[in-house]
């Protein structure tokens, strides 16, 4: 081996040479720079662009955020202390929060009661949002309903009570009965909860006290931000069991109960949301027995909360067909009944398949609550539109206004929309 | 074992048939007898444990229910109206509305019915909803395609305009644009020796009140000028496909661009000297306090406008973004591999199989546009909803019907555009054997 051809070269390198660091134009933030910035000549026209519109975009709002005045009691005394200078009179933030938050006319001594429910709120949706949190705190959520209706409206706490009784033995009707077959304890639940209802009205009436722990507040002196949170919750939360009946029943196999689902869902969905709340304001107390008084808070949940079922039911309903014929027809062979098919087999896939869908139409409903500051309520954007902008002492004060409510809606939107992308992540189990 | 004598062989049959079989003193049984029901046997349990009735009772209690609730509702009407001394009549569209429309594309005065007025509102919603549809397919493709930009910049900005618009309601954008426009200059600022505002390109006046843009003026033998512009349309699309069917029946490459742009523009400027310049141009001018001729966008329809488009086209870039994103790479590169080149791959590979997932959603995006532009009324703009749903309303008291018709209308034209939506799935969609 020692005469290999190499012995007529003069010189052969025998260790390998360390590496070279790479030309600096191609790594570090040089690099990143001509590749994603300047890569070629309309790139680099269309950087210089959004450079631009970025500019002109921050040099106006810098100033206006950071010169902002957060102390003042009105917009001429906000003005005489920027004395000229641009910036945000953020004072009408501070001076006009309760109102932008809680309403007009909510008692100022009671905002414990609306902050307490919303602290809580957390409590009790975490464990719906969270599956690894301990099950035992879904008994929390169950009582959630109750105890903020209590917190927020006041009154009697019988009243809630009642309803606490009557859920509860509906409940104990259904898990009885459920035994036998699923329907015979739905509807025995749902007939248990509706007779003890109406039982416990008359000895809430009855035993009703004149003075009560927590004082009543009447439901127009709801409003600001509080009022969209309201109504978002609630409708979200009793639409989707709503939707998910009538997407069951679109795709039922007896014809009546189809086509009352169909017609019901495409009406809902082929109007505007502003005429259902001019039905909720003006036509809605027309069909209710005479003498009775629904407040228009309750008349405007009900509107949305139909409204938002639609929606959720054609979502479900995409769910429902984007699962393979398979599914079902193992749910059968194995002979399972439809309730216990649903239930355990398909509701269960059709469901994680919508998550992105419910998350959209509940982020929909959300924003569309802002749509109840035409008939006249006064939540976040009535609030501001109404007795804020049109007060002497806060007229003209527009961005500041408009920019604190954009911001709202974006921090809870963005977040429920993140959140829903995180479950999707942790709800995929199929292979990748 | 043949198969004919497993029939006489009792082991393999299942327990029923066994007991069926021994019930039986003659020994003759059928496989399929076992599972016809007993005869004549109908009791009323069966209603709901038998599967056959079970879906015939649940139908009659959902029908019972229904008609039950429809009752319900029906007598509480008719008592409430009666107590309240109202009927349901249609006649208060016949009488005059008496109030005033700011924009109007049809002939409208305070003397009009409210029918008329409601048509008024018709018009004006189907104008702003086509105006909206056309700015936010503009600005969402354009949002979506420079998403996908490997310019890093410009896809963050384009998804801050995304998140930004999608997550806040369109209510407060219609209100933010309309505050804009009334913050413009008023139409005084446009007087004296030294304004304080000045008209873009000398041509257009933006003010407090709306914008105001040239109007164009139709002279004597104008309609010959807009036929002939119609007709010359009309032959570049022949032409187009005569070449088309020339390169696939004989494999000619017949040019195209040059001599559609000598149709699109030879034959109309000949009309226009020939007709002695028929068309002109009305320049908004401002005289006195304020803005004559050319035509007023007033300040409602700016700000819904405005707000429908960048709110919509935010929804539309991301439906642009996932229909581009659906096309496989594998595409892409199989017709680079056949030798396309970049803007043929796009129009012939891409563009087609990315359409058929653009489409529907943004179809129902127009939908959502129209139902949004009923919002109109939060700014003053007069759609049918603040017509006939707002002042006649109002006005007349007659609630129910006014909403009723308001729901009619927005029905007629979701179902619409379903239908349309319906025949171009039927139309793209995969031939599958």
């Amino acid at each position: 081996m020692s005469d290999t051809p190499n012995s007529q070269f003069a010189f052969v390198r025998t260790e390998q040479l360390p590496q070279l660091a790479p030309p600096s134009t191609a790594t570090g933030p040089v690099a990143w720079v001509r590749t994603n910035l300047f890569s070629n000549i309309p790139y680099s026209i269309l950087t210089l662009v959004a450079l631009y519109c970025i500019f002109s975009i921050l040099s106006g709002f810098l100033p206006w955020l950071l010169n902002g005045v957060w102390t003042t009691s009105n917009i001429r005394e906000c003005r005489e202390v920027l004395d000229g200078v641009s910036g945000g009179c953020f004072s009408v933030l501070t001076e006009r929060w309760p109102q932008l938050v809680y309403g007009l006319s909510y008692d100022r001594n009671e905002y414990w009661r609306p902050r307490l429910a919303f602290i809580l709120l957390f409590i009790a949706a975490a464990p719906v949002l969270f599956v690894n949190l301990p099950r035992q705190m879904l008994g929390f959520t169950a009582l959630y309903p109750f105890v903020a209706f209590y917190l927020i409206w006041g009154g009697t706490i019988f009243a809630p009570l009642m309803a606490l009784v009557a859920f509860a033995v509906g409940y104990k009707v259904y898990s009885h009965l459920v035994a036998g077959s699923f329907a015979a304890g739905f509807f025995g639940g749902v007939i248990a909860t509706a007779v003890m209802l109406f039982i416990g009205g008359f000895i809430v009436d009855v035993i009703a006290p004149e003075e009560t722990f927590l004082s009543a507040v009447p439901s127009r002196d709801m409003g600001g931000f509080m009022l969209n949170m309201i109504l978002g919750v609630v409708c979200v939360s009793l639409s989707l069991p709503i939707g998910i009946a009538l997407a069951l029943g679109r795709q039922s196999s007896m014809p009546i109960i189809k086509w009352i689902c169909v017609v019901f869902i495409e009406f809902i969905r082929g109007v505007p949301l502003i005429t259902l709340l001019f039905v909720a304001s003006v036509v809605l107390s027309y069909f209710f027995p005479p003498g009775s008084n629904f407040d228009l808070i309750l008349r405007v949940i009900i509107m949305i909360t139909m409204f938002s079922a639609a929606y959720i039911a054609e979502v479900i309903r995409g769910g429902l067909a984007a699962l393979p014929r398979g599914q079902y027809e193992a749910a059968d062979s194995l002979g399972l009944d439809y309730a216990q098919a649903m239930r355990l087999i398909i509701l269960p896939q059709a469901l994680k398949i919508s998550i992105p869908g419910i998350v959209n139409v509940a982020v929909g409903l959300f924003k569309d609550t802002t749509l109840v500051s035409v008939i006249s309520m006064f939540d976040l954007v009535g609030m501001i539109r109404g007795p804020i902008l049109s007060s002497t002492d806060w007229n003209g004060v527009y961005w500041e206004l408009w920019a604190f409510a954009i911001l709202l809606f974006f921090v809870v939107c963005y977040g429920i929309s993140q959140y829903s992308q995180w479950l999707e992540r942790q709800l995929a189990t199929g292979h990748r | 074992m043949p198969i004919g004598k497993a029939h006489c062989d009792p082991t393999i049959l299942s327990n029923e048939a066994v007991k069926y079989q021994n019930g039986q003193a003659d020994g003759e049984y059928h496989m399929t007898s076992i599972t016809d029901p007993p005869e004549g046997a109908f009791r009323l349990s069966m209603l709901i444990n038998d599967t056959r009735y079970r879906s015939y009772t649940f139908q009659f209690i959902a029908l019972v229910l229904l008609i039950a609730i429809m009752a319900f509702l029906g007598i509480n009407l008719v008592r409430n109206l009666t107590a309240a001394g109202l009927n349901i009549s249609y006649g208060f569209l016949g009488e005059p509305a008496g109030y005033d429309v700011q924009q109007t594309l049809i002939e409208y005065d305070s003397q009009s019915s409210h029918l008329r007025a409601a048509w008024v509102g018709i018009i004006n919603t189907l104008l702003v909803a086509f105006l909206a549809c056309v700015t936010a397919t503009i600005l969402g493709v354009i949002a979506g395609v420079l998403r996908l930009s490997p310019n890093w910049l410009v896809s963050k900005l384009m998804s801050v305009y995304v998140e930004a618009f999608r997550n806040v309601p369109v209510l407060i954008w219609i209100l933010v644009i309309n505050t804009i426009v009334i913050l413009l200059p008023a139409p005084r600022a446009y007087r004296g020796e030294t304004p304080d505002a000045e008209m873009l390109f000398g041509i257009i006046a933006y003010t407090n009140r709306g914008i105001y843009i040239p109007a164009p003026t139709w002279g004597a033998g104008s309609g010959v000028v807009v036929l002939v512009f119609l007709a010359s349309i009309a032959s570049i699309f022949f032409f187009r496909r005569y070449a088309r069917k020339q390169l696939f029946d004989h494999g000619r490459v017949v040019p195209v661009l040059l001599p559609a742009l000598a149709m699109f523009f030879i034959p109309v400027l000949l009309a226009y000297f020939v007709m002695g310049r028929p068309i002109g141009v009305d320049l908004p001018e401002l005289k006195g306090f304020n803005f004559q001729g050319g035509t007023q966008i007033g300040r409602p329809l700016i700000a819904l406008w405005l707000a429908l488009s960048v709110y919509t086209g935010a929804f539309i870039a991301e439906n642009v973004r996932a229909g581009i994103q659906a096309v496989s790479k594998g595409q892409t590169e199989a017709a680079a591999s056949l030798g396309l080149r970049p803007n043929r791959v796009m129009n012939l590979v891409v563009l087609p199989q990315a359409l058929r997932v653009i489409i529907p959603p943004l179809i129902s995006q127009f939908l959502n546009i129209t139902k949004n532009s009923s919002l109109a009324i939060a700014v003053g703009y007069a759609d049918v909803t603040a017509t006939l749903g707002g002042i006649t309303l109002n006005q007349t008291g007659r609630a129910i019907e006014c909403i009723l018709l308001l729901m009619l209308f927005y029905l007629t034209i979701s179902l619409l555009i379903s239908a349309v939506m319906n025949v171009y799935n039927n139309a793209v969609s995969l031939k599958e054997r």
